[in-house]
C-alpha cells in the first residue's frame, strides 16, 4: 500500500498577529493539546480521487443488472389539469415496451410529509397522478422497456385525456387563484407567525429611522451534474427490494418507500453508490424512486430509471423562490432596534418528504436576524402552493435570502444615515464578550469571529488595492462596486433543534461504528452519506488520529441502510460535526480497547499508553512499544492471552446529537458592469471563513469555492421560469445558465478558527456557507457599482437587462435607496 | 432524452448523398457535425426518418482562395476556420470563430452544417449574409448557387430543398474592415444579439457600410444604417449613431434571455462596438 | 424493425466489434454496450461536457455523436489515461489541486483538458485555460482547482511555450 507523503501539520492560517491574533493563540493551544501525530488540519489528498480520476467511480447508472427494464415517466404537459382517462394500449404495443403502470396499477400510493402544527395543511403527494395533475411534468404513468430509447417511445404513445385548468404560478396571484389542492384556503400550506414581540410596533413607530423594503429571489434548480436515478431489484434470498439510488439520505429514502408502500423497513435496502452531487435536491424522497422500487418489487425484475436533464430541470425539486416584505427600525447611530418580516415562499404543488414545504419559511423566520443583534423581532412565514414542482431544501435553505435581506438593510440604513455601512454592521454584529448570545428568536449562538472576519476582510481588500482598482475603473467609465456580506450559519442541527420544527420525522442525531480488523486496518460505518465532500478522507483523518494509524488504513462505509445504523444522511452541513464526532467517539472507544491490550502486554499503566504512528508507546518508557497491528492480531487471534473479561474483537459505536453550531464568514467581492450590455462580471472574491477547526483545508476550501460559485450563480445567472400557464421555460442548460469557468474568478480564502465547543475536534459545519454569503455580497457590489444612478436593486438574480436599464435610467426619475 | 428511431446511411461522396436524400424522401436529413441536429433529436424536437451521414465524404474540408473569392468546404470545422491562415480580407472569419460555441463544439461542428441549420444567431449565417456569400448546393437537378441574402427564410428554414446538400460557401469579395461581435451571458452560448458589420473608409470618411444583426429576427437581419454612416467621419460618434439608428429600426422579440427593449439596447451597443473593431481591423 | 449496424472501433487501444442501433448515442454505446462507464452523461444536449471523449484525437461530446458513426474510429476515454494504478500527470494534478469533488464531471474535464493540452499552442495562461475549460460544467469546485491543474500540466508539458 502506498502511503501519502503528507506530514500531519496543523493548519497555517492567514490570521494576522496583533488585535486579531486571538485565533492564532487558539491554534497554538490546539497544537499543544494534540501534539504531533494528528491528521486534523492536514491537506490529506482525497481517497476518493483515484477512482474518480480513472473513471472507475460507480454512479447509479454504472450499476448494470442483467434483464433490467428501463423506465420512462409519462408526464403532464399542463400546469394544472384534470386527468380524465389514460389509455396505455398503444404504448404497450411499442416494440421493446414491457409494462405501462399507472397509479391504479400500484394501488394509488402517495407520500405524506407531516408537520405537527396547527398552521400546517398536510397534503399528499401521489407517486403517480390520479385524477389531477398539479404541475407540468408531474408523473402520471411509467413505461418499462428493454432500453431507455424504447421506454421513451412508449411514453410518447401513452394517451392521456386532460382537461386543462387555470394554473397558479406566482406568489401574488396565488391567494386569489384556483386552489392547487381542493379546499386549500388562499393556497397557503403553512402560515406561521413567530417571535411576535409586543414592543415591536412601538419600536417601529418611534424609531428615528424605519427602513421598509421588499426582497425577492428566483426559483432555482440545485443542478447536480448527476441527476437523480435509481436501480431497484428484488432480492429473493433476503426478501428485500434493494434500491441503488443517487441520494443524500439513504435511510430517509428507505423510510419513505416503506411508508408509501406499507412495507416493514427491513424489507427495503437502500444503497447510495457514488453520488454525483446533491446540493439538497437529493435529501428528499422523489416519487420516481418509490415508483421504481414498487415496480421492481411487483415485477420481481430489476428496473432502472435515470433522470435526464430535462426532467431534472422541469420535474425534479426546485427551491429558493421567496419574497420578503421587511420593516426595520434603526437609531441614529445605525443600531438596529427592531425588525418585522413577512416572508412568503413559493413552494410549488407539494410538500416534499420528509422535510415538508415548511422548511424554507421556518428556516427564514427563525434565522433571519443571523449575525446581528435584533432586540425586537417578528416574522410571519408562509408556504404558498403554486402549480410548479415541489421544493427541496437547496444548499443554504433560505439563508442566502435572509443574509441578503440583513445585508441590504445594513446598506440602506447606512445610506439613509450617511454612515459607513461597515461601521453600521459592526454596531450590530454579535461581538466578542457577548457569546454565547441568545437572540430574539431564541437561538443561542456559540462563539464566532463575526467582527473579526469583517475587520480582516476589509483590511485585506484595502491592502490589496480593491478600492483604488474600483475607483480607477469608475474613472475609466466602467461601473464598478465592492460588496460585503457578514453572516453566521447554524450548522449540524441536532435533534433538539430539529424538534422545534415539529416534523413528523425529526432528524438530528447520527451514529458511527468503528471496527479494527485483525491486520490493524479500520472500517468506519456511518449514517451520513457524502457525495463529493470528501468524507472518506476527512472521517479517516479523524479516526486515524484517534487510533494512531495512517488515514490510508481507514476505510469509510456509507450509504447503505443494511450496513449502517439509522442515520440521517448528508445535508445541512451536518456530516463532519455529527457523523465525524460519532466516528471519533467510537474510535476513542476502540483506542481505549487497544490501550488496555497494550497495557496488559507491556505490563504498564493503561493511562501511559499512547497510540501514534502505527504503534502503542509508553510515556516515559522509551523503547517500550508494540505495533498496533500486533495488538489487533492479539485481540482477535490470541484472545486467550488477554485478561478474563476483556471485550472480544475491536469495535465500538459512537453517537452524537449536538445542538447545532454556528460557522461564520465575511464575503467581499469586486464587480464591474458593462455599461453597454449590463453584464456584471465578478472580478475579485475574498472569503474570510471561520468554520472552527479545519479538518482538511483542501476539502474545506473546495467546499467554500463551490458554494460561492453557486451563490454567484443565484445572484447573477440562474433562474427557473414558468409562464402564466405553468409551462416551464428553463428546460435546457441553454436556458438555465449555470456558470462556466469563464464567469467565475479565482476565490481567495482566509481562515479564522474559533473551535466549536460542542464537538470533539472543534469543527463546525461548512458545506453551505459559500452559497449563503455570496448572493448578498454580489448584490451589494452591484448596487455599489450602480450607486451613481440612485437605483437600488433588491432581487436576485440581477439580470444584465436590469443593470442596463438602471444605467440608462434618467436620473431625474430616480428615487432614494 | 433519447432520439426517436431513424435509419442511418453513410454517404461516401456527394453524388451518393444526393441520391440517398432523393431516395429517402423529405423526412431524411443530412448529418454533418451534428452539433445542432443531435441535441434537437435527443429532445425529440427533430425526428428525421433517416440520416445521411456525410462526415466521411472526402474533399469537402477546405479553405481555398482563388479569383472567385474564398471558398469554404461544407465539412470544414469551425475549429479549422478558427485556426486557418486566410488572406487579409477574410480575417473576420477566424476572428468570429471564437464566438462559435465551445472548443469541442468547434472541433466537431461544420461550417456547412451551421449554414444549413439556419439559426438566426449563427455567426456563419450572419457573416454569409454580411459578405454576400454564395451558398453552393448540389441536388438531383445539379449544382446551384444561392445568394446568402436569399438563403435564410426564418427559424431553421432555408432555400435548400430537402434533396439538396450544401457543398461549399463562397465568399466572393474581400472585406478588410469587417467584424462580428455578440452578447450572451455565458461564454459560448448562443448570442442574445449579434452584430456583423463591414466598412469602407476613404480619407477618414465612411464611404460604404453593411450591417447584419442576429437574434432580432427569425433570420439574419440586414439593417440599413447608411444614413448614420455614409459620408460621416470614421469615428466613435458615428459608430454610436449607427448603433442607435440600428436599434430604432428593429423590433426584436422577447424571451427569457432578454426583452425586445433590451435587445434593442444590445443592438445599439454591439453595432457600435463592431464598427469600432472593424474600423481598427 | 430496428435499424442496426455491425461496426468495429478501437477504444483506448482495445478493438471492439458490436451491433448497434442507429439511434444509440456513442455515449450510451460506450457506457452500456462496451462497459466504459467512466464517460458520464450530464445533459445529453451538448452543454455540460461530462461525456467529452476523444474521437480520432478530436474532443467531442459523445452524446452528440451516434455510436454507428464511430465505426472504424479510435476512441479515447478517461479509462485510457492512467497507466494501471499510476495516474497520469493531468489526473495527478487534478487531485493535487482539488479539481474534483463529486467526480461526475471529472472524466469530461480530463478529456477536454487532454485535447486542449495536445494542441501546439496550448498555453498555461490562466485566462486561456479558463476559456477552454468553460466548455464544460462543474457544479462542485468553482473551477479553480480545474484551471490550476490544467495550468500546472501545461507548464510542465510545454515548458518553452508557456506564457
Amino acid at each position: 500500500m502506498t502511503r501519502f507523503a503528507v506530514k500531519a501539520t496543523l493548519r497555517a492560517t492567514n490570521a494576522p498577529t496583533g488585535p486579531l491574533g486571538r485565533t492564532g493563540a487558539r491554534m497554538a493551544r490546539e497544537a499543544k493539546l494534540d501534539g504531533h501525530g494528528t491528521w486534523i488540519g492536514a491537506s490529506v489528498p482525497r481517497k476518493e480521487d483515484g477512482r474518480m480520476l480513472r473513471g472507475s467511480g460507480r454512479f447509479v447508472d454504472d450499476v448494470e443488472r442483467y434483464g433490467a427494464l428501463h423506465a420512462a415517466f409519462v408526464r403532464s404537459p399542463y400546469g394544472s389539469a384534470t386527468v380524465n382517462s389514460i389509455d396505455v394500449a398503444a404504448a404497450t404495443g411499442i416494440p421493446g415496451v414491457h409494462h405501462v403502470l399507472t397509479a391504479a396499477d400500484l394501488d394509488n400510493p402517495y407520500l405524506l410529509a407531516v408537520l405537527e402544527r396547527d398552521e400546517f395543511v398536510p397534503t399528499t403527494m401521489p407517486l403517480l397522478a390520479e385524477s389531477e395533475v398539479r404541475h407540468a411534468a408531474e408523473p402520471v404513468a411509467v413505461v418499462l422497456a428493454e432500453d431507455p430509447y424504447a421506454a421513451e417511445d412508449g411514453a410518447e404513445a401513452v394517451e392521456i385525456d386532460f382537461t386543462p385548468r387555470q394554473a397558479v404560478t406566482d406568489l401574488d396571484t396565488a391567494p386569489t387563484g384556483p386552489n392547487v389542492h381542493s379546499g386549500l384556503a388562499d393556497n397557503c400550506l403553512v402560515d406561521l407567525t413567530m417571535f411576535d414581540d409586543d414592543r415591536l410596533d412601538g419600536v417601529l413607530a418611534d424609531a428615528p429611522l424605519t427602513v421598509e423594503a421588499e426582497f425577492s429571489s428566483a426559483r432555482l434548480a440545485a443542478l447536480p451534474m448527476e441527476g437523480r436515478g435509481c436501480l431497484a431489484e428484488w432480492d429473493d434470498r433476503d426478501g428485500q427490494v434493494v434500491l441503488h439510488a443517487s441520494t443524500q439520505v439513504p435511510h430517509q429514502l428507505r423510510s419513505g418507500i416503506a411508508q408509501a408502500l406499507g412495507l416493514p423497513e427491513s424489507t427495503v435496502r437502500v444503497i447510495a453508490p457514488d453520488v454525483g452531487g446533491g446540493f439538497g435536491l437529493k435529501c428528499v424522497v422523489g416519487r420516481e424512486e418509490v415508483v421504481i422500487a414498487a415496480a421492481a418489487a411487483r415485477l420481481r425484475r430489476p428496473v432502472k430509471w435515470v433522470e435526464d436533464r430535462q426532467e431534472n430541470l422541469t420535474a425534479s425539486f426546485h427551491g429558493h423562490e421567496q419574497h420578503y416584505a421587511v420593516r426595520a427600525a434603526f437609531d441614529t447611530t445605525g443600531r438596529l432596534l427592531g425588525l418585522a418580516a413577512d416572508i412568503r415562499c413559493d413552494v410549488g404543488a407539494y410538500s416534499a418528504f420528509p422535510f415538508t414545504c415548511a422548511v424554507e419559511p421556518l428556516m427564514a423566520a427563525t434565522e433571519l436576524p443571523g449575525a446581528y443583534k435584533v432586540p425586537a423581532y417578528r416574522a410571519r412565514g408562509r408556504a404558498i402552493a403554486t402549480n410548479k414542482p415541489p421544493t427541496a431544501p437547496y444548499r443554504g435553505v433560505s439563508r442566502p435570502q435572509i443574509v441578503l435581506v440583513m445585508e441590504r438593510l445594513m446598506e440602506k440604513a447606512a445610506a439613509a444615515l450617511d454612515l459607513d455601512p461597515l461601521e453600521v454592521r459592526r454596531r450590530n454584529l454579535i461581538s466578542e464578550g457577548e457569546f454565547p448570545y441568545t437572540g430574539a428568536s431564541g437561538i443561542t449562538y456559540d462563539e464566532g469571529s463575526y467582527r473579526e472576519s469583517l475587520d480582516l476582510a476589509e483590511k485585506t481588500v484595502t491592502e490589496a488595492g480593491w478600492y483604488s482598482e474600483r475607483d480607477e475603473l469608475r474613472a475609466a467609465g466602467i461601473p464598478a462596486g465592492i460588496g460585503f456580506s457578514c453572516f453566521s450559519e447554524r450548522t449540524a442541527y441536532g435533534t433538539p433543534i430539529m424538534a422545534q420544527r415539529r416534523m413528523g420525522m425529526t432528524p438530528g442525531y447520527d451514529t458511527a461504528h468503528v471496527r479494527m480488523d485483525p491486520t490493524g486496518e479500520v472500517i468506519v460505518t456511518t449514517g451520513t452519506c457524502g457525495h463529493g465532500q470528501g468524507h472518506e478522507t476527512t472521517f479517516a483523518q479523524i479516526v486515524a488520529t484517534r487510533l494512531g494509524v495512517h488515514p490510508d488504513q481507514v476505510r469509510l462505509r456509507q450509504g447503505d441502510t443494511d450496513l449502517a445504523a439509522y442515520g440521517w444522511g448528508t445535508f445541512g452541513s451536518r456530516s463532519i460535526v455529527i457523523g465525524g464526532t460519532s466516528a471519533r467517539r467510537a474510535a476513542d472507544d476502540v483506542a481505549a480497547q487497544l490501550r488496555r491490550i497494550a497495557a496488559h502486554l507491556l505490563e504498564v499503566d493503561e493511562s501511559d499508553v499512547r497510540l501514534m504512528h502505527g504503534a502503542a508507546t509508553v510515556r516515559g518508557v522509551p523503547g517500550a512499544s508494540l505495533e498496533i497491528a500486533e495488538l489487533a492480531r492479539t485481540a482477535y487471534f490470541r484472545a486467550h492471552t488477554l485478561p478474563e473479561g476483556s471485550e472480544h474483537g475491536l469495535e465500538a459505536r459512537g453517537s452524537a446529537d449536538p445542538p447545532g453550531t454556528f460557522s461564520n464568514a465575511c464575503h467581499t467581492v469586486l464587480v464591474t458592469a458593462d455599461p453597454g450590455t449590463g453584464a456584471v462580471r465578478v472580478r475579485r472574491y475574498l472569503v474570510v471563513e471561520d468554520c472552527g477547526v479545519v479538518i482538511n483545508p483542501l476539502v474545506v476550501d473546495g467546499q467554500v469555492r463551490g458554494g460561492v460559485t453557486q451563490g454567484i450563480a443565484a445572484a447573477l445567472y440562474e433562474r427557473i421560469r414558468y409562464d402564466g400557464d405553468g409551462q416551464p421555460n428553463s428546460a435546457t442548460l441553454m436556458d438555465y445558465l449555470a456558470p462556466t469557468a469563464s464567469e467565475i474568478c479565482p476565490i481567495q480564502i482566509t481562515h479564522l478558527e474559533t473551535p466549536c465547543p460542542y464537538t470533539e475536534d472543534g469543527a463546525k459545519g461548512m458545506g453551505e456557507g459559500g452559497t449563503i454569503g455570496a448572493p448578498a455580497a454580489v448584490l451589494n457590489a452591484v448596487n455599489d457599482a450602480l450607486a451613481h444612478t440612485g437605483v437600488a436593486m433588491d432581487h436576485i438574480p440581477v439580470r444584465p437587462e436590469d443593470v442596463l436599464s438602471s444605467l440608462s435610467r434618467p436620473l431625474a426619475t430616480v428615487g432614494g435607496t | 432524452m433519447k432520439p426517436a428511431a431513424f435509419t442511418y446511411h453513410r454517404a461516401h461522396d456527394v453524388r451518393e448523398a444526393v441520391e440517398l436524400l432523393t431516395e429517402l424522401g423529405d423526412e431524411a436529413k443530412i448529418l454533418a457535425g451534428g452539433q445542432s441536429l443531435a441535441p434537437m433529436m435527443n429532445f425529440r424536437l427533430a425526428r428525421p426518418s433517416a440520416l445521411v451521414d456525410i462526415t466521411r465524404v472526402p474533399g469537402l474540408d477546405y479553405l481555398r482562395h482563388d479569383a472567385d473569392g474564398l471558398r469554404i468546404g461544407a465539412l470544414t470545422t469551425h475549429r479549422a476556420v478558427e485556426t486557418a491562415g486566410v488572406p487579409d480580407g477574410f480575417r473576420v472569419l477566424p476572428r468570429a470563430a471564437r464566438w462559435v460555441g465551445h472548443y469541442p463544439i468547434r472541433c466537431r461542428g461544420t461550417f456547412g452544417g451551421s449554414i444549413a441549420h439556419g439559426d438566426p444567431t449563427s455567426e456563419w449565417c450572419l457573416l454569409a449574409v454580411l459578405l454576400e456569400a454564395g451558398i453552393v448546393l448540389r441536388g438531383p437537378r445539379g449544382r446551384r448557387e444561392v445568394p446568402a441574402t436569399e438563403f435564410f427564410h426564418g427559424f431553421f428554414a432555408t432555400a435548400a430543398e430537402p434533396d439538396e446538400m450544401i457543398v461549399e460557401i463562397r465568399f466572393p469579395g474581400a472585406a478588410p474592415r469587417a467584424a462580428l461581435t455578440e452578447f450572451a451571458q455565458r461564454q459560448g452560448d448562443f448570442a442574445v444579439v449579434a452584430a456583423a458589420v463591414s466598412l469602407t473608409i476613404e480619407d477618414g470618411v465612411c464611404s460604404a457600410a453593411r450591417l447584419v444583426l442576429g437574434g432580432v429576427d427569425p433570420q439574419p437581419a440586414v439593417v440599413d444604417a447608411d444614413q448614420a454612416l455614409v459620408g460621416r467621419s470614421a469615428n466613435e460618434t458615428t459608430w454610436r449613431a449607427a448603433g442607435e439608428l440600428a436599434a430604432e429600426s428593429i423590433d426584436p422579440p422577447s424571451d427569457g434571455h432578454g426583452s425586445g427593449a433590451y435587445r434593442k439596447r444590445l443592438a445599439a451597443t454591439l453595432v457600435s462596438r463592431a464598427f469600432t473593431e472593424a474600423a481598427t481591423s | 424493425m430496428k435499424d442496426v449496424h455491425l461496426i468495429s472501433l478501437s477504444v483506448n487501444g482495445n478493438e471492439h466489434e458490436l451491433v448497434v442501433e442507429s439511434r444509440r448515442t456513442l455515449a450510451d454505446m460506450l457506457r452500456h454496450d462496451l462497459g466504459y462507464t467512466g464517460t458520464h452523461l450530464g445533459c445529453e444536449h451538448g452543454i455540460c461536457g461530462a461525456c467529452t471523449i476523444l474521437l480520432d484525437d478530436q474532443p467531442v461530446r459523445a452524446c452528440l455523436v451516434f455510436g454507428v458513426q464511430a465505426d472504424g474510429c479510435e476512441v479515447r476515454t478517461v479509462e485510457g489515461l492512467a497507466d494501471g494504478d499510476q495516474l497520469s500527470d493531468l489526473q495527478q494534478a487534478f487531485s493535487d489541486r482539488h479539481g474534483l469533488q463529486c467526480g461526475f464531471c471529472t472524466p469530461g474535464f480530463l478529456m477536454l483538458a487532454e485535447a486542449y493540452l495536445s494542441e501546439a499552442d496550448s498555453s498555461a495562461d490562466p485566462e486561456s485555460v479558463r476559456e477552454a475549460m468553460a466548455s464544460n460544467l462543474c457544479r462542485c469546485t468553482g473551477y479553480q482547482g480545474i484551471v490550476e491543474a490544467v495550468c500546472d500540466v501545461a507548464r510542465s508539458r510545454h515548458p518553452a511555450g508557456s506564457t
